[in-house]
């Protein structure tokens, strides 16, 4: 269930009607309203000044910008790495969330469908892992992934990802898989239908909501993340947008409409995914947190 | 939950098939979560030569970072900060989203639209909200020096001046995550007992007392979350500080936390020429422990006070 499922199932018409609100609706409201223009003025400033030059941005901050001349877009599209850094971003973030999806999924459903031995060990093993920041392991990881020769490499980053990831996917689809019903998974195994067949073609398909949460959770973090790239990648071809951010502002220093222009595309696609699915990302996000 | 076992289905096939499925996640666990932490606890105590250990070194990484002079007076300040920030997020950031979840609570017209405007930045990534507000907070051009030329404020170099500099990085942090905790007030406060609610109001409570004495109470296990979360972002906190300060904490160390620090320490810089994975080792056995140690505690304290309900 997302939030905004809950929210709807246990929200009935506004109470506000009901007497004991001693704060005025309307103050409220004007409240939200200017907390709404607090969250949005900025990125709607980002947006605005990448279409400005230098001396626009210092002379007439607040106006709109006077054309919306795609010079500042062309510029970083053209004159800088970032279309390099958007696809690694996107290959690295992909390549993480299949790993973590498939893997996750095949121990949750180890552990949630069958009876064994230490499955309940085996569970606070892989749970554990929720615990503990691992950034603060990377001098250790830096030193094996330097030993593997994954140093560099997309594929470095991409364990790490992984590592990161698995915990809670294994919580999440565990939790799922246990309250989906016996009786399915039976009646296939009368059929004669092969273990392989019951996981992958009758169990697996009713898990799709988990699978959106499990995805959406490790997609932002990975998509966002600076540290492991700052640390794990070197070569320039190589880096992933928030990293790869960090250059590219570093050249433009004085450039102002070009660093708005930098930032806006680089917020631009998972602002666009996150308005299309914004109930799964909020519920992705906080779950976890909220129980 | 039992399992009919089935003649074809036999207990080793069902062994191995088990295995199967659990292998490649136990293996990238173990190979990129338990070894490397158990390492950084091995490392702590080993002298470096470059990227390999080069001998046992006791206590001696933990002695420098603690004890001697310059690097016991860094941790401390950087430790110093990372209070400041958590003690500032719990008091404004979370302070404002209890607010912010009661005022969504009341279901007024818009309340989605709003919850999904105040999550947006919360799925930035804290590069962009880094970069953008340090545009927005730049002395010549930035919009926050604009506005208030406007009511006739001078111009102000927030993050070039020692007193100002960490304030303005928690405030660009408070914009970035202050959906997050929200709306998990929000959904601690939408499980309340619509009776209890109605009850209360029925009695007179107004919005003070409601919050005070029922909605604060009955959303405890929420409020453990947002602590705990919050003590943990604090003390892991790294990308803000770095794009907006850099890695040495400037102006004057005045925005220098263990996050840079440990980075500062481990993987060096242009600017300070240090690299030491040894020391780097022994402040992340460290934070770890002050991190464990902390959430630990305080699960268990503010899980007795759930209890107390």
């Amino acid at each position: 269930m997302t939030l905004a499922d809950r929210d709807a199932a246990t929200h009935g018409p506004p109470s506000a009607r009901k007497r004991g609100f001693s704060l005025g609706d309307g103050a409220i409201q004007a409240v939200l309203v200017l907390n709404a223009f607090i969250m949005l003025y900025p990125l709607f400033v980002m947006l605005m000044s990448s279409f400005k030059t230098n001396a626009e941005i210092f002379t007439s901050p607040f106006a709109l910008p006077r054309s919306l001349s795609p010079a500042n877009i062309e510029k970083v599209w053209n004159e800088t790495n970032f279309v390099r850094y958007l696809a690694n971003s996107v290959g690295v973030t992909v390549a993480s969330i299949a790993v973590i999806v498939v893997v996750g999924t095949m121990a949750a459903y180890a552990i949630a469908r069958y009876e064994f031995r230490f499955s309940g060990a085996v569970l606070m093993f892989f749970l554990s892992g929720m615990t503990v920041p691992l950034k603060l392991a990377i001098i250790p990881l830096f030193i094996q992934l330097d030993t593997l020769h994954l140093i560099d490499t997309y594929a470095g980053l991409v364990l790490v990802y992984v590592a990161m990831g698995i915990p809670s996917a294994i919580f999440i689809m565990t939790g799922f898989l246990r309250s989906l019903p016996r009786e399915l998974e039976e009646s296939a195994r009368l059929d004669g239908a092969s273990e392989w067949r019951i996981m992958l073609y009758v169990m697996l398909p009713l898990a799709r909501p988990a699978l959106v949460i499990v995805a959406i959770q490790n997609a932002v973090p990975i998509w966002n993340d600076f540290f492991f790239p700052l640390i794990l990648i070197t070569s320039d071809d190589r880096k992933t947008l928030p990293q790869g951010l960090t250059v590219f502002m570093g050249e433009f220093t004085t450039n102002w409409g070009v660093l708005f222009t930098g930032l806006s595309l680089a917020a631009l696609p998972i602002t666009l995914v996150y308005i299309a699915l914004s109930r799964h990302f909020i519920a992705g996000i906080t779950q976890g947190a909220v129980k | 939950m039992p399992s009919r076992r089935r003649r074809s289905f036999l207990p080793r096939r069902r062994t191995l098939w088990i295995a199967f499925l659990l292998a490649p996640a136990a293996l990238i666990m173990t190979a990129f979560v338990v070894w490397p932490l158990l390492s950084a606890l091995r490392l702590s105590f080993y002298s470096f030569n470059g990227l390999r250990p080069a001998g046992f070194a006791g206590l001696e990484n933990f002695r420098q970072v603690l004890i001697e002079h310059p690097f016991s007076d860094w941790t401390y300040n950087a430790l110093f900060h990372n209070v400041v920030v958590f003690l500032a997020l719990m008091v404004f950031e979370n302070g404002t989203a209890f607010l912010l979840a009661f005022a969504l609570l009341k279901a007024l017209p818009g309340h989605r639209v709003h919850q999904v405007i105040v999550f947006l930045p919360v799925v930035l990534s804290a590069v962009v909200v880094g970069f953008l507000w340090k545009l927005l907070l730049h002395p010549l051009f930035g919009l926050v020096n604009q506005s208030l030329a406007l009511v006739g404020i001078g111009a102000h170099a927030w993050l070039g001046d020692e007193s100002t500099a960490l304030g303005s990085i928690i405030l660009a942090n408070i914009w970035h995550w202050l959906g997050f905790p929200t709306l998990v007030l929000l959904a601690g406060m939408q499980r309340i007992d619509k009776e209890v609610l109605e009850a209360a109001r029925l009695d007179g409570a107004g919005d003070f007392k409601l919050l005070t004495q029922i909605i604060w109470p009955l959303i405890a296990p929420s409020v453990t979350i947002i602590y705990i979360l919050t003590f943990i972002g604090s003390f892991n906190w790294f990308e803000l500080p770095y794009i907006m300060a850099g890695l040495t904490g400037s102006p004057g160390g005045s925005t220098d936390v263990l996050g840079l620090y440990f980075y500062r320490t481990a993987f060096g810089s242009t600017t300070t020429g240090i690299q030491d994975f040894g020391q780097g080792s022994a402040l992340a056995v460290l934070m770890f422990i002050l991190i464990a140690g902390v959430t630990w505690m305080a699960l268990r304290i503010l899980r007795r006070r759930e209890a107390d309900l």
